[in-house]
């Protein structure tokens, strides 16, 4: 509650938390707003912004811009949140494993981690999507397995911080079984920093998934922002308003979730955030 | 001078520890990434003679046999895998039956212009940060501050490959200022010189789109670390020994800043390579980035696997370097170097 009250009095959190509602909005409301298929020709090609009742314009095959964004919003919201969601998985059981259990283990996770990082995680992500076949469940699995490492190196320095404290020696003690003591001892103490870091993960993964169709790997069933601009780059001398306005809407849902993140850890980590 | 030449033979020791080091880790990176294009083409749907084939569809069953012979796919995993790994070593990438060229001959030909490009978004991007957060942090006024974070806050958010495009808009198309496509004019004789200025302008765009994400993180790090430096007590005895302005921010403040911005620079390199493929594609700018894009619309797997291992090493080679320009700027190195 005392979080929820101090998010609202931090400005640059509620411009961000205000566009992202207006983002989510967009996205849930496309099916109505654009009842048609986004994919479907809707005028003739190549109209500037605001003819014939397209705001945007239309872009090489007579599609409605407008509609195309709406419709984008959802992919990738959705893919922004489960491919977090994925690698908050994977990045929170190898740094608690590692964390946890210390020494080898520790070790070995650690290492993994380190290659990860080492490789060029977007042309990992390509190689999968291009191997697996590009599903909207394929881009998902890529984006989360390219974005885990630093979820992994922050759940282990926050799980090696509590390790020792007095309140998880006693459950240890107690004989609580390892599971419980990290998933309800620890885990619920360490959670701040692991939802603000993910929260950013969103943002990245936005990124990721739009260069990825603007690569052409996105799923060719769904309408996507990056697609469009992938589409629209051949045609940049004619026809600017078809790449330009897929990607203001790209950077502005990403800054509002990167706003909404910093503000979510000035008011959770206060003890972090001061240090800067 | 017996205790100087032991130092120096200390020195000597600790750098061929770290290029042992490095060799090793070099060596275990190429080794699992092979291992990882092993499991991919293993794992993705279809038989792995036709993934190595480029999934033509139509690939005529002769081809096929003689493929899983070569790459003995009728044998244990275990003894393909060893197969690959030897084959990796010798620098042996496979065929690209697509374009009739073994693999490394395709990447060797694409090799300079992405390090080319890479490198010098790198080096753009790391000094002028460095500046820039310098003279940021050295007067911190609130108006140059509010500018960065708002700078850096809006390029973190924008698409690599949309900020090249609309950077395409604002030079090439309306400006008409600098080309917008490829590497260098075709078909014009040139002197070396003019082939320099001539892949120069070219390069403009593409590196600066590269750049500036970092470029902004980069001064933003380094404006914070100059602040957090400048209040350290060896600052104070600098000033109070009546050192000037200039030299105790060459001498004190830059050296014992950059340490941070060098490291985060380091764990970089990954996501600018990966930066690197898409503006290659929105440049059409012939490097490695443009090969895979090419190679992803003809489904040309080794082609892929390859530039994939060739990435990843250009990563470590980039982290080798944050690593030599690490050391030679840590003050507490080079004090004992001097005494």
């Amino acid at each position: 509650m005392t979080i929820l009250k101090a998010f609202l009095r931090h400005p640059t959190g509620m411009i961000g938390l205000f566009f992202l509602l207006c983002v989510v909005l967009l996205a849930v409301s496309a099916p109505w707003l654009f009842p048609d298929d986004p994919w479907d020709m809707v005028g003739a090609p190549f109209q500037p912004p605001l003819t014939e009742g397209l705001w945007l314009g239309s872009d090489m095959l007579g599609r409605d811009v407008a509609a195309g964004i709406a419709h984008g919003a959802r992919i990738s919201l959705i893919i922004g949140v489960i491919s977090t969601l994925t690698s908050l998985t994977i990045g929170v059981t190898v740094g608690a494993t590692a964390g946890y259990f210390g020494g080898k283990v520790d070790e070995i996770m650690m290492r993994l981690t380190e290659l990860f990082q080492t490789i060029p995680g977007f042309v990992l992500a390509i190689l999968l999507v291009a191997t697996l076949g590009p599903k909207i469940s394929n881009v998902i699995f890529a984006i989360g397995i390219v974005s885990w490492p630093p979820l992994a190196r922050l759940t282990r320095a926050e799980f090696m911080r509590l390790r020792g404290r007095e309140f998880v020696q006693a459950a240890v003690c107690q004989g609580q079984r390892a599971m419980t003591v990290v998933l309800r001892r620890i885990l619920p103490n360490a959670i701040s920093p692991i939802i603000v870091t993910g929260s950013l993960a969103v943002a990245s993964a936005i990124l990721i998934e739009s260069a990825l169709s603007f690569m052409g790997l996105g799923d060719p069933n769904l309408m996507s922002w990056g697609f469009m601009i992938g589409a629209a780059r051949t045609v940049i001398r004619q026809a600017w308003w078809m790449s330009v306005f897929p990607g203001l809407a790209i950077l502005l849902t990403v800054l509002a979730i990167n706003l909404v993140g910093e503000g979510l850890n000035d008011v959770m980590n206060p003890r972090i955030s001061r240090r800067r | 001078m017996t205790s100087v030449t032991s130092d120096k033979g200390s020195r000597a020791g600790a750098v061929v520890l770290a290029v042992a080091g490095w060799a090793l880790k070099f060596v275990a990176v190429v080794l699992v990434i092979a291992t990882f294009n092993f499991i991919l083409v293993h794992a993705s749907p279809g038989d792995p003679a036709q993934v190595i084939a480029g999934q033509s569809g139509a690939s005529d069953e002769k081809l096929l046999e003689q493929l899983r012979a070569e790459y003995g796919l009728d044998k244990p995993y275990p003894v393909q895998l060893a197969t690959y790994l030897g084959r990796v070593l010798t620098l042996d990438l496979g065929y690209s039956y697509r374009q009739q060229r073994t693999v490394s001959s395709l990447i060797l030909d694409r090799l300079p212009a992405t390090l080319l490009l890479t490198a010098t978004a790198f080096i753009l991007a790391l000094f002028s940060g460095i500046v820039l957060g310098t003279l940021a942090g050295v007067r911190a006024g609130r108006w140059s501050d509010t500018l960065l974070t708002i700078l850096s806050l809006l390029l973190y958010a924008t698409p690599v490959f949309w900020l090249g495009l609309m950077l395409v808009l604002l030079f090439s198309v309306q400006l008409d200022w600098l080309p917008a496509f490829g590497y260098a004019t075709i078909g014009v004789p040139q002197t070396a010189l003019q082939r320099m200025v001539d892949i120069g302008t070219h390069m403009v765009l593409p590196v600066i789109s590269l750049a500036a994400v970092y470029l902004a993180i980069y001064t933003r790090l380094m404006r914070s670390s100059v602040l957090d430096v400048t209040h350290q007590d060896f600052i104070k005895t600098a000033k109070a020994k009546g050192l000037k302005q200039g030299a105790i921010i060459i001498r004190h403040i830059l050296r014992n800043a950059m340490l941070p911005i060098v490291t985060v620079a380091g764990m970089q390199a990954g996501a600018l390579v990966g930066g690197a493929v898409v503006i290659e594609t929105v440049f059409a700018w012939p490097g490695l980035g443009r090969l895979i894009y090419d190679a992803l619309l003809q489904r040309d797997y080794p082609v892929l696997l390859g530039v994939f291992l060739v990435m990843s090493v250009i990563v470590i080679a980039l982290n080798l370097l944050t690593d030599a320009i690490y050391r030679m700027i840590d003050p507490r190195v080079s004090v004992r170097a001097a005494s």
